[in-house]
């Protein structure tokens, strides 16, 4: 096994699982955290994890096929996906403004079909969106932090941390953003109700410079 | 943007050193801090790299260049905390009173430590903002008078960058995940493309409101800080309950958790009233024998996790290697010993200050007042008000733009009311005149 990412959440480890190219998605203990917090917030994100990878994949999401799960050891094989991550795209393609709205059109459409299954991914930034390079779909990945809501505050809280991450890792890419919401509108029934909640959401977000 | 400055545009070009005054109080601190920044190579004996010297203009790299290099000094900084009783927060108004008492002495003592005299400080830096208003404007109506009075400009301060700007001079870090949590502010930022951009933060409340209010719950003193007794508390908790656990991407919430444990600490310890008894059937099932000091103990593991979880993230996001924990809740040893922790796992660096630089404080309002200062940033009398919220990406630090025409519109984006609060300030006025070593006519100051 090669270690090929440490993320916040867990090891990351390139291998072959019965002849298929794989990782294997450790989560080490972490120190900081007191043990049974540790043991409790472990356990429940690798179920919720495997949970979720499942159900997007019965429902025809592009995600990283489920192998095997070790719940003794905290870990997730999966299969390795061959692309690059949208945050990667992106930066080589800024000027390419077709290639952006097709992106764009992507997420969108992808997000919208997630939050149909009311699943929040939690953790939604560039990094955590992969393009399959042999069909050229979109991929999901990470989701250590995904849970099942139908609640629209927790959808709408889940297009506002994919916002932040557009903007704080791609200045300028506000008009994108727009575009992927444009496009979730479209396909998502909840959509409007959703979007009038993000609305609220950024105000909240904007306005605790102080309050206390 | 240019590339170049023209030394006329920079302050002071032909000296070396500049010493800055700084006023905070946007809270309950009251600080006042001088600090001194000495330029190894003065500006104007900058030299092209054919040897010839362009008299007027200093390339922007060379003007950041030589700003990070040079030395730095804390002359004073000297801080007056008001303390309300057990039980109670502190109320904007009454926290005006409290610095509209406590600044003229503090300043006098300020420039007595410093071995400085007015005569000596080339910039009035005060709070702009964010904060509370009334004690806001009570400290930059002095900043105001005082810059007339002594005829000095003045450079308003992002309350936020600060105290960034004051970790990262203390503790070296270069370019750091930041961490800055305090009483009104939680946030995880970084510096990406000219601006200290916010990667994360609490979506409802302050971590350290947080802390502070379930403090007041449980009637810990406001003395020195509610964040220190809870810390002291929690060194003596032995129990570990569940406590909601509320990260959202690389943002948290901390407002469920609040509710939560104070309706076990009103069952358990205090007067429930009747809202708090229809929603507390999951306290039964608590351990009977919990203490405050679990209370607090649970509370601190959990929230801290939470912030180490976000900075963590945001380190792996951005791919940095430097942590820095700044603000008033930065200053609690237990969180910095999980920072510590999770920076040892992933080979990383973790960069803390002690109460003087964490808690809110002069010294950082002067030092980052002047080094905008440095690079030609006034803040003119008739823009100098003070604003409750000011986000900490609304600033673009040492970028300031050649054209008038730029700067302002690198402000505009945040839209900030002018705050017009309160009371009468005349007393102060009076009082200014006799520390003033000019006597010049207030009456400008005043009708502002």
């Amino acid at each position: 096994m090669q270690l090929i990412q440490q993320g916040a959440e867990a090891k990351v480890y390139a291998l072959t699982f019965y002849g298929k190219e794989a990782i294997a998605k450790e989560r080490f203990p972490k120190t900081y955290r007191h043990p049974v917090l540790d043991k409790k917030l472990t356990a429940r994100r690798v179920i919720q994890e495997a949970r979720c990878l499942y159900r997007c994949q019965q429902a025809g999401i592009d995600t990283p096929a489920l192998y095997y799960i070790d719940s003794n050891r905290n870990i997730i094989y999966m299969e390795r996906i061959q692309g690059c991550t949208v945050k990667q795209y992106l930066l080589n393609q800024t000027d390419d403004k077709a290639a952006c709205d097709g992106i764009a059109e992507k997420i969108g459409t992808t997000l919208a079909t997630l939050h149909a299954l009311d699943i929040i991914h939690g953790d939604l930034t560039t990094s955590n969106l992969y393009i399959r390079e042999s069909t050229n779909s979109l991929v999901l990945i990470d989701f250590g932090l995904s849970f099942i809501s139908n609640l629209v505050e927790d959808k709408a809280v889940d297009l506002y941390v994919l916002e932040r991450a557009f903007l704080s890792t791609h200045p300028n890419s506000q008009a994108l953003f727009d575009k992927i919401i444009q496009v979730y509108l479209k396909r998502s029934t909840t959509g409007k109700q959703v979007y009038a909640r993000l609305e609220d959401v950024r105000l909240r977000g904007r306005k605790k410079s102080m309050v206390g | 943007m240019a590339a170049e400055y023209t030394l006329s545009q920079l302050p002071n070009r032909s000296r070396r050193t500049i010493i800055a005054l700084g006023l905070e109080g946007s809270a309950n601190k009251l600080g006042v801090g001088i600090v001194r920044h000495t330029l190894q190579t003065p500006l104007d004996q900058h030299q092209n790299a054919d040897n010839t010297r362009v008299a007027n203009t200093v390339p922007i790299q060379v003007l950041a260049e030589a700003i990070s290099r040079q030395q730095v000094e804390v002359l004073a900084n000297i801080r007056h905390t008001y303390i309300t009783p057990p039980g109670q927060g502190f109320l904007p108004k009454d926290t005006a009173v409290h610095h509209r008492q406590h600044i003229l002495p503090l300043i006098s003592q300020a420039l007595a430590e410093a071995q400085v005299t007015p005569a000596d400080i080339d910039a009035i830096c005060f709070t702009k903002g964010p904060g509370m208003g009334g004690p806001l404007v009570s400290v930059a109506m002095v900043a105001r008078t005082l810059a007339l009075l002594w005829n000095r400009p003045l450079v308003g301060v992002n309350h936020c960058i600060g105290h960034i700007e004051m970790g990262r001079q203390i503790t070296g870090a270069t370019n750091p995940v930041v961490l800055y949590v305090s009483g009104g502010n939680t946030q995880v930022i970084a510096y990406a493309q000219n601006r200290y951009r916010i990667f994360g933060e609490a979506l409802d409340i302050a971590v350290g409101n947080c802390l502070d209010r379930f403090a007041r719950i449980i009637n810990l003193p406001n003395d020195p800080s509610p964040g220190y007794n809870i810390e002291q508390y929690a060194k003596r908790g032995k129990q570990l309950i569940e406590l909601p656990y509320t990260v959202k991407g690389m943002d948290v919430s901390f407002s469920g958790i609040l509710s939560y444990i104070q309706t076990i600490a009103k069952v358990r310890f205090g007067s429930p009233d009747r809202a708090t008894i229809a929603g507390c059937n999951f306290v039964e099932e608590l351990p009977t024998d919990l203490t405050p000091e679990d209370l607090c103990f649970s509370l601190q593991e959990t929230v801290f996790a939470m912030l180490v979880e976000i900075t963590e993230r945001a380190m792996a996001h951005i791919g940095s290697q430097e942590v820095l924990v700044v603000g008033g809740v930065g200053c609690n040893l237990r969180l910095q010993e999980m920072m510590g922790e999770m920076a040892r796992q992933r080979q990383a660096k973790v960069f803390a200050t002690d109460e003087r630089f964490c808690i809110d404080n002069g010294i950082m309002i002067a030092h980052a007042g002047a080094l905008a200062y440095q690079t030609g940033f006034t803040t003119p009398l008739k823009d100098s008000t003070v604003t409750q919220r000011f986000r900490t990406d609304d600033v673009t630090p040492l970028a300031v733009p050649t054209s008038n025409q730029v700067r302002r519109g690198s402000t505009k984006k945040h839209v900030t009311k002018p705050y017009r609060g309160g009371s009468s300030n005349d007393h102060i006025v009076a009082k200014l005149r006799k520390l003033s070593a000019t006597k010049r006519d207030l009456v400008v100051a005043v009708s502002k």
